[in-house]
């Protein structure tokens, strides 16, 4: 028989304002098997501890249950206050009597009876606890980064620093991300490849970092500490340990019309191609889809010109599998599409553009070479219009655009036209905006520089339509505080399009088991104490992928993210989780059904031999489970036909003793 | 009657226990009564011509026996005879892994229908001595002497509303294969869901209220082949639940559902030996009907190796919240 104890917690006049905490711990100790009930102000303190502690030890109780707050909070507390006790941290049992009673009723007859439905319903349970010892696993100590932005860069650079292996995949041919694409950066104005590119070198020579460019993760096994990720090299048709660099065929490859994505199809490249100048690792790539060579088998000019010998037409995807303790995704953001956005007329006229066009025309390597012309006609234009939160804050129309802030486009927008002032101060600049936001250090003076030194006109106030007439697009839109409609004949229009997570980060979640929010951000662990852990073991987050940043934002959560990840590798063992599935041999059928709803693999089938009646030997397919790879979701327990599979913690017989308590 | 005769079955049987391909023949036997027929293992011609039988009242799902017919260390494989809905249950054991299909010899037997004796008792009565079944069906009773039945008006539930003739799994086959029907299965579910709750609370009562536990249904039904049932084991947390009070007690029946839900055939065993008579099919039949409806179509036993849309994890899955939003909507 259990002797257990019952600690009923006031959490000050959280719980003890909306229930009476004396009349549920009296009640509780009539309870069968409770030998010791009592509350005190605030259990999770030193004093109440101690109270427990001493409890445990006067008492010779065998199991615990508290009535506090939810087990996310203090259920590892109330653990390590039980096993200072010398008691099996899991014979220990939360009531959640302040997030599911207290906080959400208002009458203290109804919470208090509810409080002492959930002490029973925990005391039936730990009733039938058991001992639980967690088992150990060993910590792969290489760290891979999804991505390899600014935020994946950051990240694997400080991982590296404290000594460990990491790698970077980045799904195109060269690291860099969208801060290579970036013209200068707010609130300094300092040009974007000064500070990226050096970093960039730094990864390439780096020598704990190896680079898989063109490359993606293909699926992801194990568990924390011992994760097995196979990747895909995408065929490059170049060798990349041969290729020099020298950017000779990207001269000479006849198929010139080919959309150069680095400048967002602003002008082209060849089929084979160097995004940048100072592409990591710079080795050229061949598009398949445009090639001569791949697509008909005549040309190979590529070939002929190269002197190191590095093209090679019959190069196929390879795939490479790795180990890895820790996985950080860093797979950042993409603007959204302006394709449900016709009244911008971004589809029919090509000088309604986006801001990261925008950064593009404004770049000395971008397709103008940094001239700021009107993608049209070539011409430089004197009436720019910016128009702020295209697709952000879309409270009514959330199919077509999103209902976050995008966050950096206030600023970005503010840079735009304060660099369109300053470089052709024959412009005239408008911007249009719901809010103009600028916390951040130095941005609402950056913001105010725009407006009062650069003298930018800024209206408040959206933009109901652009419409190309001539070689004009006119704006019209509404200035709220002026209280009428305006008109502009603009020459360039510039759309602050909102961001959104990559279109890899949903399947990358899913192989990964990492949760995302509805918008296809990641979801951190807690949204202020963990921020950039995802609720998976191992798996962290840095930079857009979790939310929309800026750069100085996402250095810090790289940072952040590494120092995690640092703590994790430099463990030599991993604590399990004891609560996992096990399943009871004798009474598997050996049917599969709990192996197809795993969605960790963790669950594995054998022949084993049984002693059959009569002397006879049985030879049964049986499953068994990897304690280590098993998360302890229980969807085996509920999919096995027999009841063979039961989890530790939380067994069937304790879930149906938790019910019968809540219906008695 | 059947296509098939019972010369054509034993003739099979024979030929293929003399050159070797099997060492024992899974098949139906006389019981007391003409309609009482009950599966058997037969070794010997002799003892398939003294014992063997085949007419319409071999309705019997011999899927279940291969379990037990396969685990024991006889030698040599099992030749068991297969009607179209049989081998749905067959695929359907593949897939949990429960039998050796290396052990088996399958013999698909194309399938008339099988008759209800109850059907018949309810129109003529009691005193059956005994039932022919030819072109009619013909019940020579104690009191009225011969009576003609048409075979449609007796068929049983299952055949009345056939969901295929058509053989799914087999080694061989004997006459001919057919189509998977459109049938009307789901029609008496229909008509439940449009009762009221309080209705179909009533109606269930009334039916599972004769309810004796006799575990027929469990027994008979090919998807029932735990090891160790959780109604037998203590440990489950189950076993005292059911009888714990009359509501409780057909609480069995729901339990039972839900452990076979997605991997039911329809293969109707359960309501057949029911000695209460109790429609336990409808039970699974508006699970079947809801993983249609939720899922798309499914056929458990179909495709040997089939995930079943309720025990499948795919990296497709909705995610809940998905879901949710979609039943907002």
């Amino acid at each position: 028989m259990q002797r257990i104890g019952v600690f009923v917690c006031w959490c000050g006049s959280n719980i003890a304002a909306t229930v009476d905490v004396q009349k549920v711990a009296e009640t509780l100790a009539k309870e069968p098997g409770v030998v010791h009930s009592m509350n005190y102000q605030y259990m999770c303190s030193q004093a109440g501890q101690e109270l427990i502690k001493e409890a445990i030890k006067k008492h010779k109780l065998t199991g615990i249950v508290v009535c506090s707050c939810s087990p996310r909070m203090h259920e590892a507390t109330f653990r390590k206050t039980a096993a200072a006790a010398g008691l099996n941290p899991y014979m220990v049992e939360i009531a959640n009597i302040r997030e599911q009673c207290s906080w959400i009723h208002k009458d203290i007859t109804e919470a208090t009876e509810k409080a002492i439905v959930l002490g029973r319903t925990a005391i039936a349970k730990v009733a039938l606890n058991a001992p639980l010892v967690p088992g150990e696993s060993p910590v792969t100590k290489r760290a891979l980064v999804i991505g390899g932005g600014i935020a994946g860069i950051q990240t694997a650079l400080d991982i590296a620093d404290a000594g460990f292996e990491v790698d970077i995949v980045e799904k195109k041919p060269t690291i860099g991300g969208k801060m290579a694409q970036i013209d200068k950066t707010f609130p300094t104005l300092d040009c974007a490849a000064c500070i990226l590119t050096p970093k960039m070198v730094d990864v390439a020579q780096n020598e704990k970092i190896r680079i898989f460019s063109y490359s993606e993760v293909e699926e992801v096994k194990g568990f924390v500490g011992n994760f097995n990720v196979k990747i895909k090299k995408k065929a490059r048709y170049v060798k990349e340990d041969v290729c020099t660099g020298c950017g000779l065929c990207t001269e000479k490859c006849p198929q010139k019309k080919v959309p150069n994505d680095f400048n967002l199809g602003m002008d082209t490249k060849r089929a084979i191609y160097i995004p940048f100048a100072q592409a990591v690792p710079k080795v050229a790539t061949i598009d398949a889809d445009y090639c001569t060579m791949l697509k008909t088998g005549k040309c190979g000019v590529c070939s002929k010109v190269c002197t190191a010998k590095a093209i090679d037409y019959t190069q196929k995807d390879e795939f490479v599998e790795e180990k890895y303790g820790a996985i950080v995704v860093a797979t950042g953001f993409n603007p959204i599409s302006m394709d449900k956005f016709d009244e911008y007329a971004y589809s029919q006229s090509k000088d309604v553009i986006t801001s990261l066009e925008f950064e593009r025309l404004m770049n000395a390597a971008g397709p103008t070479a940094g001239k700021l012309l009107r993608p049209s006609d070539g011409k430089h234009p004197h009436t720019l219009v910016f128009v702020q939160c295209v697709g952000s804050r879309c409270d009514s129309c959330a199919e077509k655009g999103k209902e976050y802030c995008s966050k950096i486009c206030c600023m970005y927008t503010a840079k735009h036209a304060m660099l369109t002032r300053d470089k052709y101060p024959d412009t005239d600049v408008y911007v249009f905006y719901i809010d103009v936001r600028t916390p951040g250090k130095n941005f609402d003076e950056f913001y105010r520089r725009a407006v009062e030194d650069y003298g930018v006109h800024y209206i408040k106030g959206m933009v109901g339509k652009v419409s190309p007439e001539g070689d004009k697009l006119v704006v019209q839109g509404s200035d709220l505080i002026a209280n009428k409609q305006i008109k502009i004949d603009a020459d360039l229009v510039v759309l602050a399009a909102a961001i959104e997570p990559d279109k890899s980060a949903r399947p990358l979640a899913t192989m990964l088991t990492a949760s995302m929010d509805t918008n296809d951000f990641f979801t951190e662990a807690h949204p202020k104490l963990r921020p950039v852990e995802s609720p998976t073991a191992g798996v962290f987050l840095s930079g857009c992928c979790q939310g929309p940043r800026d750069i100085p934002e996402t250095v810090a959560m790289a940072g952040a993210a590494a120092a995690k990840v640092i703590g994790l590798l430099a463990k030599d063992k991993l604590t399990g989780n004891p609560c996992v599935a096990h399943s009871d041999e004798m009474m598997c059928n050996g049917c599969s059904s709990c192996e197809r709803v795993c969605p960790y693999g963790a669950i594995t089938y054998s022949d084993k031999e049984f002693r059959g009646p009569n002397r006879t030997t049985l030879i049964r397919r049986v499953a068994s489970v990897n304690q280590a790879i098993c998360q302890g979701c229980g969807a085996c327990t509920v999919a096995c036909p027999s009841g063979a599979m039961d989890l530790k913690g939380f067994a069937n017989k304790q879930i149906m003793a938790e019910v019968d308590a809540i219906c008695k | 009657m059947q296509k098939i005769t019972r010369d054509v079955l034993i003739e099979k049987a024979v030929s293929l226990l003399s050159d070797g391909t099997v060492s024992r023949v899974l098949g139906y036997k006389k019981g007391d009564l003409s309609y009482d027929i009950t599966p058997a293992l037969f070794t010997s011609k002799e003892q398939l011509e003294k014992e063997f039988v085949f007419n319409d009242f071999c309705a019997a799902n011999f899927a279940k026996y291969l379990v037990k017919e396969t685990k024991n260390q006889t030698e040599g494989k099992v030749l068991v005879f297969l009607k179209p809905c049989d081998t749905y249950s067959f695929n359907q054991l593949l897939t949990e892994h429960r039998f050796d299909r290396e052990k088996v010899y399958a013999v698909g037997i194309s399938c008339d229908g099988m008759i209800d004796i109850n059907k018949i008792k309810a129109i003529v009565g009691d005193g059956i001595i005994s039932v022919e079944t030819d072109e009619k069906i013909k019940v020579n009773t104690l009191y009225d002497g011969v009576k003609e039945l048409d075979k449609n008006d007796v068929l049983l539930e299952r055949c009345a509303n056939c969901k295929s003739k058509k053989h799914v799994a087999y080694d061989e086959l004997l006459g001919e294969d057919g189509e998977v029907l459109d049938s009307n299965r789901f029609d008496q579910v229909a008509e439940l869901e449009k009762m009221s709750a309080d209705e179909r609370f009533a109606f269930w009562q009334n039916e599972l209220s004769r309810c004796i536990r006799c575990n027929a249904c469990r027994d008979a039904c090919p998807a029932c082949t735990c090891e160790k049932c959780v109604f037998d084991n203590p440990n489950s947390g189950v076993e005292n639940k059911s009888p714990a009070n009359s509501f409780e007690e057909q609480m069995f029946h729901i339990i039972r559902a839900f452990h076979v839900a997605g991997r039911c055939t329809d293969c109707g065993e359960c309501s057949r030996v029911c000695p209460q008579h109790i429609p336990l099919h409808l039970l699974n039949r508006k699970f079947i009907k809801d993983i249609n409806e939720f899922y798309g179509d499914y056929q458990a036993g179909a495709i040997v190796g089939s995930r079943a849309p309720l025990v499948n994890y795919t990296k497709e899955d909705i995610e809940p919240i998905d879901a949710v939003n979609k039943g907002d909507k």
